[in-house]
């Protein structure tokens, strides 16, 4: 199997929620004007899964992670945009793709004490799927998704319940459940935060073997930049709803280009007490995503801030000239010629910017 | 003398079974101005440690032997109203959830101030107003801010005001049980450095305990690992870091991944931490242990002493001498898992 054959296109998806509904309306009723706010979680994501894959979403709480995960899988409709599988459009699929979708579209959660049933025996949670997609064969397919994830002898944990397997053997039954149904991908969103240290790495195997022994592919949710340079073939990095730096994990890890993608990996500790650290201080924190600002969402934080261009223009996730990954920043050139200075409207003042034009890119 | 010596200390819980041993056979010193690290998986006793030191266990635990020495005096020994004096004053404790330890119906400040009074009795307000501001520009937060409620601070605000609390008394020493775990690395960050500069300024000594070792290895001195109630290994973090002779402290290290090394082989440690209540004889570690021999299962490990370590390992000579690389070799660990177990490999 080819590993660069594209299995799934993401195409500028949005996912807003209203925020005078439900439980976030009192998180937010200080801004209650009357009009409906939204929560833009996810606004305006862009990226492909290759085949075989593991692709890491990485970014702080409430970024939009679980949510662009969950609209992977079809847990939300989006609100616009749209996903590309087997040269399907998934807004104008028929039932019966949908269906079939469903099927190859798999999610791991974070708490399997919550994602699973407590009711429902090993055995019934693995075969559920199979039997919602009208599946034969239960039993045998049940037994080797139960081998593949290592609950060895499978039968041995046919008739247990959630409360009395170990929170390491719970994930390992919802991933069983996963695969049962033999999917293309499996979002993972921080399938092993909940587990100790001590059991992470046995989890983390099977996913993979997932990948390098049936050539799953994997979209791996996670905070922690550590496990995913260990996990990831690539990686997009979030902030606010959007991507803001995408490409190969070793480039991004150590060649970080956007501003916040490099307050990000500096803020990672390192388990070597020898190494010493550049730390770099960050203004304030990751604004709400009700009101978002024009231009760039990370200007008031931004310490390489260059003035009307970021306070106006949306950077565009593009190639730039001078590396491999994808950046949404104003400060680099980019590769398809686009010059973000053109959408500036009226003449920039050097007061206003706060910035000598002469710290802006030059536009040759 | 050192600021905290602990001995022989057992911290027990009552259950239905019987007592579960949390902490058993505890012995460490924190010196004046000292940052020590407690790592371990859960359940390995390192909240319970805090815990007793700092006076506030559950009605289940006790303290059933031992002495914990603080600047001389034995807090064993101490009635609660004494304890609860010290508490703040001395000693303070930041932990892991900050809702959990703010008041919802007082304001930030009120809380604060309370707790100036109430251990410092004759502080005027205007002093403590002045000492809310102070310790919020500390750890970045807008002294405007002070009269908010909790709910109306995001979780890094909160976290970072209860760090403004337990600092407003200036105590001798901290004790912060994954202060920051909950937090976004960036937040963790800014919070950590901030505390390393507030105890500069002030001359406490600290003890963080984490899972985290990464955590570890950039803020404290010394650092002790523990294992299912009792001290596997200790030492200056440097030497933990790069030569530990105790199975464990290599396991436990490998199975953290390093976000500057590119390609890395995770090792998981198969099985679970024994029951507290009926522990095995013996090496608490023999049954995950890849190198247990019948001795391990038989005779308790005694200290071993070398290059500032103490470590309690039978074997610790051995590993220092030939096995080191043996123990580190993730497939070491994952053979004995599927020796041990078939494979159920956690
Ligand atoms: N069902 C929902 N209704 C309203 N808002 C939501 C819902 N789910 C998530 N959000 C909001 O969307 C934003 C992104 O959340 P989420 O996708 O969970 O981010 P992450 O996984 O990166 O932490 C947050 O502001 C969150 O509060
Ligand atoms: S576009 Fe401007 S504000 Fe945004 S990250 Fe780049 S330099 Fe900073
Ligand atoms: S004493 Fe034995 S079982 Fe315990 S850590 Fe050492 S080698 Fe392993
Ligand atoms: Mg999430």
């Amino acid at each position: 199997m080819s590993g660069n054959d594209v299995l799934l296109e993401v195409d500028d998806l949005k996912k807003h929620f209203k925020v005078n509904q439900g439980w976030i309306a009192s998180l937010v009723e200080s801004f209650g004007s009357g009009e409906p706010d939204y929560v833009h979680a996810v606004d305006g994501v862009s990226f492909e899964l290759r085949e075989g894959e593991t692709l890491g979403l990485a970014g702080e709480s409430g970024c939009g992670k679980t949510t662009t995960g969950m609209s992977l899988v079809k847990l939300h409709d989006p609100t616009a945009g749209d996903i590309v599988y087997d040269d399907t459009r998934l807004s104008e699929a028929s039932d019966a793709e949908i269906k079939q979708f469903r099927q190859n579209a798999q999610m791991i959660f974070q708490d399997p004490f919550e994602s699973l049933n407590p009711r429902m025996t090993v055995y019934d949670t693995v075969a559920e799927p199979l039997r919602i997609h009208n599946i034969r064969n239960e039993t045998a397919r049940v037994q080797r998704a139960l081998e593949f994830a290592e609950l060895l002898p499978p039968e041995q944990y046919y008739d247990q319940y959630p409360h009395e397997l170990s929170g390491g053997q719970r994930q390992r039954v919802a991933i069983a459940r996963a695969l049962v149904l033999d999917p293309d991908f499996i979002v993972a969103d921080e399938p092993v935060s909940m587990l100790d240290v001590s059991l992470r790495a046995g989890v983390l195997s099977l996913l993979d073997r997932m990948t390098d022994e049936f050539g799953l592919s994997v979209v791996y949710i996670s905070h922690d930049l550590s496990l995913l340079r260990h996990m990831c073939d690539r990686l997009a990095i979030m902030y606010m709803g959007k991507i803001v730096e995408k490409g190969p994990t070793d480039e991004i890890i150590e060649n970080p280009q956007h501003p916040y993608t490099q307050a990000l990996i500096n803020a990672v500790p390192v388990p070597d007490p020898g190494v010493g650290r550049e730390r770099v201080e960050l203004q304030g924190e990751v604004g709400d995503v009700i009101d978002i600002p024009t231009g760039c969402r990370f200007k008031n934080r931004c310490s390489e801030y260059i003035g009307d261009v970021c306070d106006q223009v949306v950077p565009p996730l593009e190639a730039k000239t001078d590396f491999e990954q994808d950046v949404a920043c104003h400060l680099y050139d980019s590769a398809e010629g686009y010059d973000p200075y053109q959408d500036v409207t009226g003449s920039p003042s050097a007061a206003e910017t706060g910035e000598e034009p002469e710290s802006t890119p030059a536009d040759d | 003398m050192s600021q905290l010596e602990v001995e022989d200390l057992e911290v027990y819980y009552e259950t239905e079974e019987g007592p579960a041993q949390a902490v058993d056979g505890v012995s460490f010193e924190l010196e004046e101005g000292e940052n020590l690290g407690i790592v371990g998986e859960s359940g390995c006793g390192k909240t319970t440690l805090a815990k007793a030191i700092i006076g506030i266990l559950p009605d289940a635990g006790y303290i059933n032997d031992g002495s914990i020495n603080f600047q001389g005096d034995d807090l064993t020994e101490m009635t609660n109203a004494q304890r609860r004096r010290l508490k703040w004053e001395e000693i303070s404790m930041i932990a892991q959830s900050a809702m959990n330890s703010l008041d919802p119906v007082y304001t930030i400040r009120e809380q604060i101030v309370e707790a100036i009074e109430t251990h410092r009795p004759g502080t005027g307000r205007v002093e403590s107003d002045e000492i809310v501001t102070e310790m919020f520009e500390l750890v970045g937060l807008d002294p405007e801010r002070a009269d908010d409620y909790p709910h109306q601070f995001s979780g890094g605000m909160r976290q970072r005001a209860m760090i403004a609390m337990a600092l407003a008394l200036e105590p001798s020493l901290m004790l912060a049980d994954e202060p920051t775990t909950a937090l976004d690395v960036i937040m963790q960050d800014q919070i950590l450095k901030r505390m390393a500069s507030i105890q500069e300024e002030i001359n406490s000594s600290m003890m963080v305990i984490t899972h985290d070792v990464s955590v570890v290895a950039e803020t404290c001195d010394r650092v002790i690992v523990m294992y299912a109630g009792k001290i596997a290994e200790e030492g200056p973090v440097e030497e933990i870091f790069d030569q530990p002779y105790h199975p464990y402290t290599i396991g436990l290290k490998r199975a953290f991944p390093n976000i500057r090394k590119s390609s890395q082989d995770l090792l998981s440690i198969s099985g679970y931490p024994p029951e507290l209540i009926d522990p095995p004889q013996g090496c608490r570690f023999a049954e995950r242990c890849p190198m247990a021999t019948d001795k391990c299962r038989e005779e308790e490990p005694e200290a071993h002493y070398k290059n500032g370590l103490r470590s309690y390992c039978h074997y610790a000579d051995e590993i220092d001498a030939e096995l080191r690389p043996y123990a580190d070799d993730p497939t070491t660990w994952n053979q004995a898992a599927a020796a041990t177990d078939g494979g159920v490999g956690e």
